[in-house]
């Protein structure tokens, strides 16, 4: 059984882009390992040689006809969604 | 008025069947069932009917939308804060399809917070009930939608299934659900989950109904490219006078409840009794199907929900004072808990050090899982299993446990992880008075010989 640890919280917490408050981060350290160590039966499987399934629809690489295509949505549209904008670009915090 | 075919022969104005639905569904409120109405934009459409400026196959017949999907008139939230105040700036395919024939989307329903559950307690606007007993849960995720329909406040409504979340309400509330062969209908519009097992299908009264609408729905669409070429005019799917069907033994053991079991026997009884075979079979790794879902798709969520944060569209937090801190507070304040533990875990089981153990593995495993249905289609045409181990379950019963909210996906997984089709239909009442579903699962592309069968069974009813 992996016992999963707060800094392993806090650390799947960073990869997630997630700050979670300090109950959050307790909450997280049962469930998850509980959650692991149920997954943790697909070790019972033997899968020697097996190739891994990503999909299965078999379709592969259908691509469309390399040329531009008019969208009934408009810039205006897409930067009204933001929460804020200056100059037709979307506004954040500073970055440097 | 239950089925389209009824609405279609009412005599009823296209604005007098709108007008209708938006009654009914404002006198069932309580059920917290709608998360929004679409009054004036489905009048608009209405009227636009009566007047001959739009026609179609189901002209002015009125239906709801799960709120994951894309549609004008609300907003589409998916039961989210992170999505409170989103007004697409357009529609899903599959919404444009249905109106294109004249169908009008008059309200958007609820569902777990981006489809992640199977109750309808995750929305971040309150539980939906079920529609045969308020203290129990709707399922989920598409619970609006399933507690819609069995209402009779419209005669269909969209869902989404990823692992069973149009199957599992249908089987709580007493519906038809079909959860098609992956691909059939385009995801574009559609708030994705987990990429490799999204479908969109619908709940109805009968499987004649079901069929109709994924007919308009099914086919290839230009901004989705894992979309399937229309099989439904395909002419290879009549009902055969003898099925052979098998009834998957390990779904029908221990843990199962009882009643639910006698109800999928008896469904089995009337398959016999319509000169049909139904013979037991095994399939040893579906019991290992639940560990491989909740680490593929948690995976595939990790992925898809890096969209939000908190830039381009959606929630932003207001105290963030670096980008980092935007990123991070936005998505710990607009997701739901369930949202967020799934997220976690797909960060985890793709974290190096993990990711072969788990998900290389469960992705192996799925190879196998998908190679166990392929050599029993060799011999039987479809299989049958229940759709859900018990009927609906009280609200807030599993809310705290995560493992036992999971389980309750246990029989839908499977089709979902081989992209199959399956179909959940009405098959007995538990001794309380709640419906129990039996669940039909057939090789890709069978999903209009899964409603012709449904339908021959209906009949016989």
């Amino acid at each position: 059984m992996t016992k999963i640890t707060r800094e392993d919280v806090l650390h799947l917490a960073k990869l997630s882009s997630l700050e979670l408050t300090d109950d959050e981060v307790t909450a997280m350290q049962d469930e998850l390992t509980e959650i692991t160590d149920y997954i943790a039966m697909l070790g019972g499987l033997t899968t020697e040689g097996v190739e891994p399934k990503y999909q299965v629809s078999g379709l592969e690489n259908i691509y469309r006809e390399d040329e531009p295509q008019t969208s009934s949505v408009s810039r205006e549209d897409l930067l009204a969604l933001s929460y804020a904008t200056s100059d037709d670009q979307v506004k954040v915090p500073k970055v440097l | 008025m239950k089925t389209i075919t009824e609405y279609l022969q009412s005599g009823l104005s296209a604005t007098e069947m709108v007008k209708q639905a938006l009654a009914r569904a404002k006198q069932v409120a309580d059920y917290n069932s709608f998360l929004s109405l679409t009054e004036e934009r489905a009048l608009k459409r209405a009227a636009q009917i009566d007047s001959g400026e739009i026609s179609g196959k189901l002209a002015g017949v009125p239906f709801v939308v799960k709120d994951n999907m894309l549609a004008f008139g609300a907003p589409t939230t998916a039961a989210s804060v992170m999505l409170k105040d989103f007004h697409a700036p357009l529609q899903a395919t599959a919404v444009e399809k249905l109106e294109a024939e004249g169908a009008i989307c008059i309200g958007k329903s609820n569902l777990d917070a981006f489809a992640h559950g199977g109750s309808t307690e995750n929305s971040a606007y309150g539980v939906t009930k079920n529609a045969h007993d308020t203290k129990r849960v709707a399922g989920g995720s598409s619970g609006g939608s399933a507690v819609i329909t069995a209402l009779d406040v419209v005669p269909f409504a969209l869902g989404t299934d990823t692992g069973g979340s149009i199957r599992q309400p249908a089987s709580f509330n007493g519906v038809v659900g079909i959860k098609p062969t992956y691909g059939t209908v385009s995801r574009y519009g559609v708030v994705a989950m987990a990429s490799s097992t999204d479908t969109i299908g619908c709940f109805t009264h009968t499987a004649a109904d079901a069929d109709v609408v994924m007919g308009i729905m099914a086919g290839r669409d230009a901004n989705d490219m894992t979309t399937l070429p229309n099989f439904w005019n395909e002419k290879s799917n009549s009902v055969k006078k003898s099925l052979q069907i098998g009834l998957i033994k390990e779904t029908m053991g221990d843990g199962i409840d009882t009643e639910v079991q006698a109800a999928v026997y008896e469904y089995a009884e009337r398959l016999k009794g319509a000169g049909h075979t139904v013979r037991e079979v095994s399939m040893p790794t579906i019991s290992y199907s639940l560990g491989m879902y909740y680490v593929i798709v948690p995976a595939e969520i990790s992925s898809n929900l890096a969209r939000y944060d908190g830039v381009r569209y959606g929630y932003r937090s207001q105290n963030a004072t670096s980008l980092e801190e935007l990123y991070g507070q936005s998505r710990d304040q607009g997701f739901e808990m369930e949202n967020k533990r799934r997220i976690m875990i797909g960060s985890f089981v793709l974290s190096s050090g993990f990711f072969d153990a788990y998900y290389q593995q469960a992705q192996k495993a799925r190879a196998l899982l998908c190679s166990e249905f392929d050599e029993l289609f060799a011999s039987y045409d479809l299989l049958l299993s229940p759709v859900s181990p018990t009927p609906a379950f009280a609200i807030g019963q599993k809310t705290n446990d995560p493992i036992q909210m999971y389980k309750a996906d246990i029989m839908t997984v499977p089709a979902s992880l081989a992209g199959l089709p399956a179909v959940s239909v009405p098959a007995g009442v538990s001794s309380t008075g709640l419906p129990v579903g039996a669940q039909l699962i057939g090789p890709q592309k069978s999903d209009r010989l899964l409603l012709r069968l449904a339908a021959q069974l209906e009949k016989g009813a």
